[in-house]
């Protein structure tokens, strides 16, 4: 199992970069901590010729936490923002989310930003960067775009991005004084993708409910938002209960689980509306999340 | 497809290749490889280092964990060409000798924490990493780092303890530094 | 004294060089070697129209392109059929590289041998082959439907079919108060070790000779199918199994293609060549095992006692049969497990499908075997209200020998030759806290939790023979060589051998060195499978030992003027009991054994014609002995030992999501007296962790085209370290007395209850029959709807 001839080109800045992706054209892959890549590469089940590897560009290796949003660049790794303590007081979402992000070793090499590219429905960081309203910047010979999430990801693997464009940064936005998240999901094995997971945002002042959003992995297309507002906003958050089975019902209708040799589509929707209940009633009545174990587990 | 004549040197019968340079277990080397040469293909065949081991190229079985710049990663998944001038450390590097094991491989044979022995180099990396950020582990902390790496024999039990016994040996021998408070540890939600 | 080494906790003599990376695994050898890979078919059935390699010439480095015209003379024909057995009707065998027709996603059908391995896979990939397609059989009810077949020569997609029958089954069930009868399902897994298959041929062109290493469970095997397909004498090929990176049994089936590929290139192109499978080949192109439907018949009185059993089952045994009906024979033979059921019948069809192979893997078919009678008798003990073991020890063995009257793997007839089954319940049960669980039960679903209990009884024969042979030698150093046949894949072997030997001669144990699974040390041997190891090997070197222990007494007795039965070996040192200054370093023994003319050093020459005194009126080497202090001993049982155990699950299953987790789980084992406690602990927490695997997370995912959907470590969920529980131990020690250390096979025991247990916890837990293993999540999940919508059955006794 070893990956077709190709050329690996380092470049030592953007520049040089972009030109070569240009110059290059579809033949040509950008490569940052490859690991999502390098597997389907040793499988042959794609064969670009030209690897442009991003892991040498100055500057791309930052962690802004701006009051809107916290920037990512593109060679900063899963772990270095899962530690990030920063990162971590700013969008605790991130790190809650990260540690479920396949095993510390994976984490180590391949980065956000790279994970935000492959665009995966099974993937928790393209969900969490649509969840957080956020954006990414593109960049390629002709220019500089910013992309909201909701306008980067077309379908399963697929986003808006060409060929010669690289994603510099991701910023995923910041929630409202007040917002309480939480992430939970389900693998067969620590460290799989999930057979179903989800998200949640909810802002709490003085015991009541406000905004709420909700984001999954895994039963959906790709990555979309669930906004809870209308169902939650209001109600006393320690009533959360009283709302559960309405919320349910919402976030059954919003998915599209498929079935898999996995799990059956039915279970899919069943799970994601059994973590969904189990997410507001953590994050609302303020005992310990179920899956914390899960979240602990991943961390070390 | 491939873009062969680019990268076939079809009159010499071989590949092109690029120099890259690299330090592993402390020594510098500059190898001349193809630009698809995998980390851990450079390691086992160009180095002639075959203690990391190779258990399925696609990143899960972590039988070819080595360190890179001291963090724990999958070879596998690694061009070389992608880690130039970075450290790498090897099971070698970690002890070469049999006769004097280091603390990690020490706790696996008294705990009995090998059969087979070809996962067991990926586990040694992969705890002595861990056991720098964490010298005190619970045995739960213990199961958890040790659970993104495949093992077919041991059930994983004496690796576990293992994994405990290597932090009694490194803490024994004066080597443990006390945990600075690592900004990860004990704020989870 | 020395202390006694057997039944020692020492830790492993093979293990400072595998921790420190100085292991030696296939392919860390051979690094000038040529390497190969192989063309394998992407479908499941069709026939080959056209081979076009013309496109290879565009690879450097090419060095060979091999297709099923390219072999000549014995390796064009089947691979050979290992086991034959009567039951077997249509034998079929695949071949070296495919003839004329594909049978399974990942057959071989071209060999590219090139400077590297990433340049022969390039070549590999421009290969294009012209296919017609044929019906593909995927699953058992496919094959057993039969209106498509695998072979033409297998009507009804049959391989073999047997009877077995003891007593009168259907009478006893007819008069029985009670019948129940059930089906069970059980899927794919497979062996899966963290090394793939691996060969590295080496032709010798001076004397033309073949040396490959293999990574395999057996190397007298490998060696003879290369001399007689390689059509080489035997003493011109040897056959070593280096460090292996794990066996389970898929690497005791032989000869695999790629041995007898690689040693033919080796030969023809006289160069040094290596394969190394990957773990995409080893998943679609070496063996699985373990899928079976199943159908019990079983007649039982108001108090649980078994009249009779009669079972029927299906066994999915892939697209070709070459190590015979092993599997579903040890299913037929081990579904009795510790009870005495004197009627009992068994009818097993093995069905050919468009799937990769199925050989044994750790348990054998006995796992298969152990979840039917153990869901039967769960199933009983509910149909009747009572304890479930309490059912089971109405019908427990108590006296032995116990001939159970069925033929075994190795021919011959099962006899159970000891055990305590009574005893191994009482140790489980209070391990476990049988009787304080339905309290447990009840308070946890007081809480909104389910928790459920389980527990598997079986027994296993193990250390089958024909033989295993020892050869020691004691070198002029002291140094003990020790050499066994059969191969090592991590049972330390190195440890347990030498704990043997290092007892019987007297020695430190730091002086013996125990070599296995090389040819040139010793041509004799079987392999490595179904438990052996211990009971044959181990025997053999103690045999040999004892012969060893005689010859070096005899020596120092001559030399020291004394009676050898006067002589004892303490420390190294032959002494005469009582008389400590008399005495003789085992390394001048070993001196003296070989009478020489040229002394090669100072040692030596004490051996040598006027090195001591001699007695003139005798030859050097009296008669009936030879030069050397060495000897070779076999061990050849009459029949199997009995191990036997019993293992205790519970399981906690979530209301919501159906997540299964395993609390606690418990093994009560009894292999005899154990050589070392901690390996056979290590055995055993690595056989359970394998049968959690094959319980809750790994199947073999086909579709109906006979594409492997999971072939990935990404989709067969192997357990990671989260994923298995702590697993807590008891032991029995109950001798055999069919072998002189008394002991039995430990190797498979901890897998082959497992389904059942989790299986019963499960049960217990949700209150509804379980008969399907592995299941997940989804799968119980909608086993809860059909239950709820009363499309599946509720437990009698909930």
């Amino acid at each position: 199992m070893k990956p077709a001839p190709l050329t690996c080109h380092s470049p030592t800045s953007l520049d040089e970069a972009l030109r070569l992706l240009h110059d290059i054209g579809s033949e040509a892959k950008v490569i940052a901590g490859g690991q999502s890549l390098v597997p389907v590469l040793n499988m042959r089940l794609a064969t670009p010729g030209h690897l442009v590897d991003i892991t040498g560009l100055p500057g791309l290796d930052e962690i802004r936490v701006g009051a809107e949003a916290v920037e990512v660049g593109a060679r900063v790794t899963h772990r270095q923002l899962e530690r990030s303590p920063a990162a971590y007081a700013a969008l605790p979402l991130l790190r809650q989310t990260l540690v479920n992000v396949a095993h510390p070793a994976i984490r180590n090499r391949g980065t956000t930003v790279g994970s935000i590219a492959h665009a995966d429905p099974n993937g928790e960081m393209p969900m969490i960067l649509a969840l957080t309203g956020g954006t990414v910047t593109a960049v390629s010979v002709r220019g500089e775009r910013t992309l909201a999430a909701a306008d980067l990801f077309v379908g399963p693997l697929e986003t808006v991005l060409e060929p010669d464009e690289i994603l510099v940064c991701a910023r995923f936005g910041r929630f409202p004084e007040g917002t309480r998240t939480g992430f939970t999901e389900l693998a067969r094995r620590s460290g799989d993708y999930a057979l179903a997971g989800a998200a949640l945002a909810v802002q709490v002042i003085a015991g009541q409910m406000q905004q709420a959003r909700m984001g999954f992995v895994s039963v959906t297309e790709v990555p979309t938002v669930l906004d809870l507002t209308d169902l939650v906003a209001g109600r006393a958050a320690d009533q959360s209960a009283a709302v559960a089975e309405a919320v349910v019902e919402r976030v059954h209708a919003h998915i599209d689980p498929e079935s898999d040799i996995h799990a059956t589509a039915e279970y899919r929707r069943h799970l994601t509306g059994v973590l969904a209940r189990r997410l507001l009633t953590d994050l609302t009545t303020g005992e310990p999340a179920r899956t914390s174990e899960e979240a602990l587990r991943g961390a070390s | 497809m491939t873009t062969d004549n680019e990268t076939y040197d079809i009159e010499a019968g071989t590949e092109l290749t690029e120099p890259v340079t690299l330090t592993v277990n402390g020594v510098d080397h500059r190898l001349d490889l193809p630009g698809r040469r995998l980390l851990s293909d450079a390691l086992r065949h160009d180095l002639r280092l075959t203690g990391t081991h190779v258990g399925c190229e696609h990143g899960v079985c972590g039988a070819c964990t080595v360190l890179l710049d001291g963090q724990p990663v999958r070879s596998c998944l690694i061009f070389t060409a992608t880690v130039q001038g970075c450290e790498i450390t090897t099971v070698e590097g970690i002890g070469d000798d049999p006769a004097h094991p280091s603390a990690v491989q020490q706790a696996f044979i008294d705990s009995h924490a090998l059969q087979c022995g070809f996962c067991t180099p990926g586990f040694i990396t992969t705890i002595e990493a861990f056991l720098t950020d964490h010298p005190h582990p619970t045995a739960e902390e213990a199961r958890a780092a040790v659970s993104g790496n495949l093992c077919r024999c041991t059930g994983y039990q004496n690796i576990v303890t293992a994994v405990c016994r290597a932090a009694e040996l490194k803490h024994e021998a004066g080597g443990a530094e006390e945990c600075a408070g690592c900004p990860w540890d004990g704020e989870q939600s | 004294m020395t202390t006694r080494m057997f039944g020692q906790r020492i830790s492993r003599r093979e293990d400072p060089r595998l921790v420190t990376g100085h292991g030696r695994y296939l392919d860390d050898l051979g690094s000038s070697a040529l390497e190969a890979a192989f063309v394998r078919s992407p479908h499941a059935h069709a026939r080959i129209l056209d081979i076009d390699v013309s496109a290879v010439l565009d690879v450097p480095g090419v060095v060979a392109v091999w297709t099923y015209e390219d072999l000549e003379g014995k390796l064009s024909e089947p691979l050979p059929m290992l086991l034959p057995h009567p039951s077997i009707t249509a034998p079929v065998t695949g071949h070296v590289l495919a003839a004329n027709e594909v049978n399974h996603v990942g057959e071989p059908i071209v060999m590219v041998i090139a400077t590297n391995r990433y340049l022969a896979e390039d070549a590999a990939s421009h290969i294009e082959i012209d296919y017609e397609f044929l019906d593909p059989v995927v699953g058992i009810e496919t094959a057993r439907q039969g209106s498509a077949l695998v072979h033409d020569q297998a009507p009804g997609n049959v391989a073999a079919h047997l009877v077995q029958d003891v007593g009168d089954a259907p009478g006893r069930i007819a008069s029985a108060p009670h019948v129940l009868e059930l089906d069970l399902d059980i899927e794919r897994s497979a062996c899966m070790p963290m090394e793939g298959k691996g060969v590295l041929a080496r032709w010798n062109r001076e004397d033309s000779s073949l040396r490959v290493h293999s990574s395999t469970q057996t190397s007298t095997g490998v060696r003879a199918a290369l001399a007689a397909r390689l059509e080489l004498p035997l003493g011109k090929v040897d056959v070593i199994a280096p460090d292996v990176g794990g066996g389970f049994g898929v690497k005791i089936n032989h000869p695999w293609p790629e041995e007898l590929a690689l040693g033919a290139a080796a030969k023809i192109l006289e160069c040094e060549v290596k394969w190394t499978e990957d773990r995409r080949e080893h998943f679609i192109s070496s063996a699985h095992e373990r899928q079976q439907l199943q159908r019990v018949r079983v007649g039982f009185d108001e108090e649980g006692r078994i009249y009779g059993l009669d079972v029927q089952f299906w066994h999915d045994n892939g697209a070709y049969l070459p190590y015979g009906v092993i599997v579903p024979l040890n299913t037929s033979t081990h579904i009795l497990g510790p009870y005495n059921l004197p009627d009992y019948r068994v009818e097993y069809w093995s069905l050919y499908t468009n799937t990769v192979i199925v050989t044994p893997y750790r348990g054998a078919g006995r796992p298969q075997g152990v979840f039917l009678m153990e869901r039967t008798m769960d199933a009983i003990a509910d149909y009747l209200g009572r304890d479930r073991t309490e059912v089971r020890r109405m019908n427990f063995v108590r006296e032995f020998p116990h001939p159970i009257g069925l033929i075994m793997q190795d021919g011959r007839e099962g006899i159970y030759d000891s055990g305590d089954f009574d005893t191994s319940l009482d140790k489980l049960k209070a391990l476990v806290g049988w009787d304080d669980f339905a309290a447990c039960r009840e308070r946890a679903r007081a809480e909104g939790r389910r928790i459920g209990l389980g527990l598997g009884c079986y027994v296993e024969a193990t250390g089958a023979g024909p033989y295993e042979g020892g050869h020691i030698e004691i070198e002029t150093t002291g140094k003990v060589n020790v050499a066994t046949g059969l191969t090592s894949q991590g049972q330390a072997h190195q440890t347990v051998f030498a704990q043997i030997v290092a007892d019987e001669l007297g020695v430190p144990i730091e002086m013996v060195e125990v070599t296995t699974g090389d040819t040139r040390r010793m041509g004799y041997s079987v392999g490595t499978w179904g438990s052996r190891g211990a009971v044959m090997s181990g025997n053999a070197v103690h045999l040999a030992a004892k012969k060893v222990k005689q010859k070096a007494l005899t020596v120092a007795g001559r030399a020291l003027e004394v009676d050898p039965a006067d002589l004892e070996i303490v420390d190294g040192l032959v002494r005469v009991k009582g008389d400590p200054k008399a005495q003789m370093p085992l390394a001048m023994v070993s001196v003296l054994s070989n009478p020489l003319r040229y002394a090669f050093d100072e040692a030596a020459q004490a051996a040598t014609q006027f090195g001591g005194r001699q007695d003139e009126t005798k030859p050097p080497i009296a008669e009936n002995d030879s030069p050397g202090l060495e000897d070779t001993d076999f061990y050849s049982p009459v029949r199997s030992t009995f191990a036997s155990g019993m293992h205790a699950a519970i399981v906690e299953t979530d209301p919501e999501t159906a997540d299964i987790r395993i609390l606690r789980y418990c093994v009560v084992h009894d292999c005899g007296p154990m050589i070392n406690p901690m390996v056979v602990e290590g055995q055993i927490h690595g056989g359970v962790a394998q049968g959690v695997g094959g319980a809750l997370y790994e199947k073999m995912a086909y579709d109906s085209s006979g594409q492997l959907l999971n072939a990935s470590f990404m989709d067969f969920l192997m357990p990671y370290a989260s994923e298995v529980p702590q697993i807590e131990t008891d032991h029995l020690e109950t001798p055999s007395p069919l072998n002189p250390l008394g002991i039995k096979g430990a190797g498979e025991a901890g897998t082959i209850p497992v389904s059942a247990a989790i299986a019963s916890a499960i049960e217990d837990a949700e209150g509804f029959p379980i008969t399907r293993m592995p299941i997940s999540p989804s799968e119980l999940w909608e086993l809860r709807r059909r239950h709820e919508a009363g499309e599946w059955p509720s437990l009698r006794h909930d």
